[in-house]
């Protein structure tokens, strides 16, 4: 036997059973999703939600695919949210503080309430982020929000008017591309191949009839 | 948290953890894979197939639910939409925005082509970003190109088309620079080393990764720069018909905005189909690891245009689709926890084959634990074996589940089990489109002028069965490729007179052959709201 629950989604009332989450709630209450579904495993950050517990003073915030419906849960989806993205040219910036405070001034507005942090949907330490992008420190900004799903919650809750999940993509996308150790032996493979290095073992193996491939495929030697 | 019926199961798993993790199972020999394959993979099960009677691969076999939306009715007729009131005209008109989509629309972008994206729902809301595990490439000095080639020659049981997969390995280094320079945060060492690990199949460790997040980590950098450039993309926005010139040349698509219905026009020089996969259409009721948008959209659009598609009978289900809790049912338990060590134990606390066997043989063989040996736990939906994740702390030592695969952690404490303790539950799920349309080495399919197509939607990179890792790889490798043929073919293309005869004439084809159907084709999402 299912056990009940009542959950409102929008306000109104459905009984749904109480192992679904809020996202196949509410399918079983007979939504057909278009928006504010992705990838539907905690990945896409398409489904942000805010939700109460009638008589709770807390707002919570969640990712509609991950968390299960509660009894008395009050639902109300966040499918999009205005976050500001600035553009710019990944060949032409430099990984230093100023380039932060050209696109996202904003964050020297930071208030340290924490809402941001309280409301993330992956646990992440959301204020600490944004300090080590004002900082300029961009390793520890990229490593600090890495699981962020780009969701918007914390952005919504911000009371500076920042757009953290953007924020925290420059830095990693500065991190990866200007402050990661750069790789040795993948610029030489590439050369190698460019050079041609490689040609004649492909072409060779594009001959093979099959029987000489599934010998060679079946006696690989395998790194242990 | 397990319930009381597990404890009996946990605790032999528990008993037998350090013998296990001592213990080095044999791997299969090829007799022994191919008689588990025939006997235990669902690709086998000849009753789940259907014999195509329309079409470019008229009387081939393909899963029942995919032949009937490869032989249903169109969305629209002919007469429902005016091909004159043109609403989007642009050089290049990609379709699907994921990782393929965006990889194209970069490189049209470079080559100076006039682009447009239009995607299902939002760009990144794709399967790419579920992708965990990791991309291959052979760039450490102990492997090369050829050792990736016949590693996923021989994985893909010898079927893959020779020319599709040596580009693909000889372009992967490159693909892995090209993602770097966009600022692609691989795991490394402190000295610039990659960190590379086994996949099943691999012959080297050459699995990069970006944690567990490595899909999510390429696509959010490519819609990043996507967005930089300022290439347009529409979102909730689906082509749910291609449109053909009257030379037959592809030619641009019929659009439906998801949210009000609304039909426009897209005409275009070239075509770019990167629609990706198809858990969604649930074969044979396996639950799926795939996003919503999934549903083999590109097959059938191309399908009707007169696009030929290569090896669409086969699947790939995954071995590790988590079993238990309900909620996370078919939801993939990432091939890197195999990779760091866990093994795959029965009901008795016994590892029952070699953790790091392709695909299609650890699911066919978790299926014969389950069935016809009766060794499978009984999760209360079905049945399920073990995957000892615990194992991982032992071997690599405190903190490696936190580091390397904090998404892994993350889904399974949503439900109360602590991955670095207790071992979690899995099933196959399907996971993976093997086949798709059939493309030249160009990208552009090989019976459709001027329709290209890139990612998960082509069939023949891999073969019949594809490895971990390859497929990030090719949407890459052939996500690029497609982007700048694509652009220069459009170069040189005058479109002619916009037509949509292929309707009728395939309505014709399925009156002819007698076929009685009401189904409607693609498909765009699946239903699930409770009947
Ligand atoms: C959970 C999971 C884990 C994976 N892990 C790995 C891994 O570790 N390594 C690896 O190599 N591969 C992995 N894969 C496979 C790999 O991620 C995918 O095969 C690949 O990313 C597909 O890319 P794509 O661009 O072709 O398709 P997608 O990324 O799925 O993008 C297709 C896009 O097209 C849209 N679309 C579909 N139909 C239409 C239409 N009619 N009109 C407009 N738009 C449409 C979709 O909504 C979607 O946005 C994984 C896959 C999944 C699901
Ligand atoms: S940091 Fe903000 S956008 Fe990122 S996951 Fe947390 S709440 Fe969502
Ligand atoms: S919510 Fe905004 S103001 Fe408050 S700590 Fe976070 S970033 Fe600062
Ligand atoms: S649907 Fe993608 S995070 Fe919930």
């Amino acid at each position: 036997m299912e056990n009940m629950v009542q959950i409102y989604l929008f306000g109104k009332q459905y009984t749904v059973p109480d192992n679904l989450t809020i996202m196949r709630a509410m399918e079983y209450a007979g939504y057909q999703l278009v928006r504010g579904c992705g990838c539907r495993n905690g990945f896409c950050g398409a489904c942000a939600t805010i939700y109460r517990i009638k008589g709770d003073r807390e707002l919570k915030t969640c990712l509609a695919c991950q968390t299960k419906v509660e009894n008395n849960m009050y639902v109300a989806t966040l499918p999009f949210f205005p976050l500001v993205k600035q553009v710019y040219d990944i060949e032409k910036i430099k990984p230093t503080e100023q380039i932060m405070m050209q696109l996202y001034p904003e964050i020297y507005a930071c208030v340290g309430c924490n809402a941001c942090t309280k409301s993330c949907t992956q646990g992440l330490n959301v204020m600490q982020y944004i300090a080590y992008a004002q900082r300029g420190e961009y390793d520890k900004c990229a490593e600090e929000s890495f699981d962020c799903v780009m969701c918007g919650v914390c952005s919504s809750r911000c009371p500076a008017g920042i757009s953290h999940p953007q924020v925290a993509m420059l830095a990693r996308r500065l991190n990866g591309k200007y402050l990661a150790p750069k790789c040795g032996h993948l610029e030489d493979r590439v050369k190698e191949i460019k050079d041609g290095t490689f040609t004649e073992l492909i072409e060779a193996l594009m001959g093979k009839p099959v029987e000489e491939l599934k010998e060679l495929y079946n006696n690989r030697d395998i790194e242990k | 948290m397990y319930d009381e019926k597990f404890k009996e199961s946990l605790k032999a798993v528990e008993a037998a953890r350090d013998e296990n993790i001592a213990y080095e199972p044999a791997r299969m020999t090829a007799d022994e894979k191919d008689q588990l394959l025939a006997a235990y993979h669902p690709d086998y099960k000849k009753s789940e197939f259907s014999t195509l009677r329309i079409g470019p691969n008229k009387g081939e076999q393909v899963p029942h639910e995919l032949a009937e939306m490869l032989e249903a009715h169109s969305r629209i007729a002919a007469s429902d939409i005016s091909l004159d009131d043109v609403k989007y005209d642009v050089d290049v008109l990609i379709i699907g925005g994921g990782g393929a989509g965006a990889s194209a629309a970069i490189e049209a972008d470079n080559a100076g082509a006039n682009v447009l994206v239009v995607t299902k729902l939002r760009m990144g809301d794709a399967n790419t970003m579920m992708a965990e595990g990791g991309i291959q490439a052979a760039d450490k000095p102990n492997d090369s190109p050829a050792i990736h080639f016949v590693d996923a020659f021989g994985g893909g049981h010898y079927a893959a088309k020779r020319e599709l997969l040596a580009k693909l390995v000889c372009d992967a280094p490159e693909a892995i620079q090209w993602l770097s320079g966009l600022g692609v945060e691989f795991d490394k060492t402190p000295d610039g080393t990659m960190i590379t690990t086994h996949g099943g199949g691999t012959s080297r460790k050459r699995m990069h990764a970006a944690k567990d997040y490595s899909g999510a980590e390429i696509m959010r950098t490519l819609r990043d720069e996507v967005l930089n450039r300022g290439i347009p993309v529409v979102d909730f926005t689906s082509a749910i018909e291609l449109i053909l010139d009257e030379n037959g040349k592809a030619a641009g698509a019929v659009l439906m905005n998801m949210e009000t219905h609304e039909l426009m026009v897209a005409r275009a020089k070239t075509v770019i189909l990167a629609t990706g996969g198809a858990g969604r259409m649930h074969y044979q009721g396996f639950p799926t690891s795939n996003h919503y948008g999934a549903t083999a959209d590109g097959l059938v659009l191309g399908y009707r245009v007169g696009a030929k598609l290569l090896y669409a009978d086969t699947l790939q289900y995954h071995p590790t689709g988590a079993a238990f809790p309900q909620q996370i049912f078919g939801a993939l338990v990432t091939e890197k926890v195999r990779s760091l060590g866990a093994k795959l134990v029965n009901r008795d606390g016994k590892v029952f084959m070699h953790p790091l066997e392709t695909r299609d043989v650890a699911a066919a063989s978790i299926i014969r634990e389950c069935s016809d040996r009766k060794e499978g736990v009984d999760t209360g939906d079905g049945k399920a074996v073990w995957l000892d994740t615990p194992m991982i702390e032992k071997i690599g030592g405190e903190g490696t589940i936190e580091k390397r695969i904090p998404a892994m952690m993350r889904m399974f404490a949503s439900y109360g089990i602590d991955i670095r303790r207790e071992p979690i539950l899995v099933y196959p799920t399907l996971h993976y489109q093997n086949g798709g349309l059939d493309i030249n080495v160009d990208g552009m399919s090989t019976t459709v002028e001027n329709l290209f197509v890139a990612g998960e939607a082509v069939g023949g990179i891999h073969g019949r069965n594809r490895l971990m890792g390859n497929s990030l790889l090719d949407i890459i490798v052939f996500g690029r490729n497609a982007g700048q043929n694509a652009a220069a073919t459009a170069s040189k293309t005058t479109v002619g007179k916009l037509t949509l005869e292929h309707i009728n004439r395939f309505d014709k084809e399925r009156e002819d052959a007698g076929i009685k159907t009401d189904a409607v084709s693609p498909k765009l999402l699946p239903d699930y709201r409770r009947k």
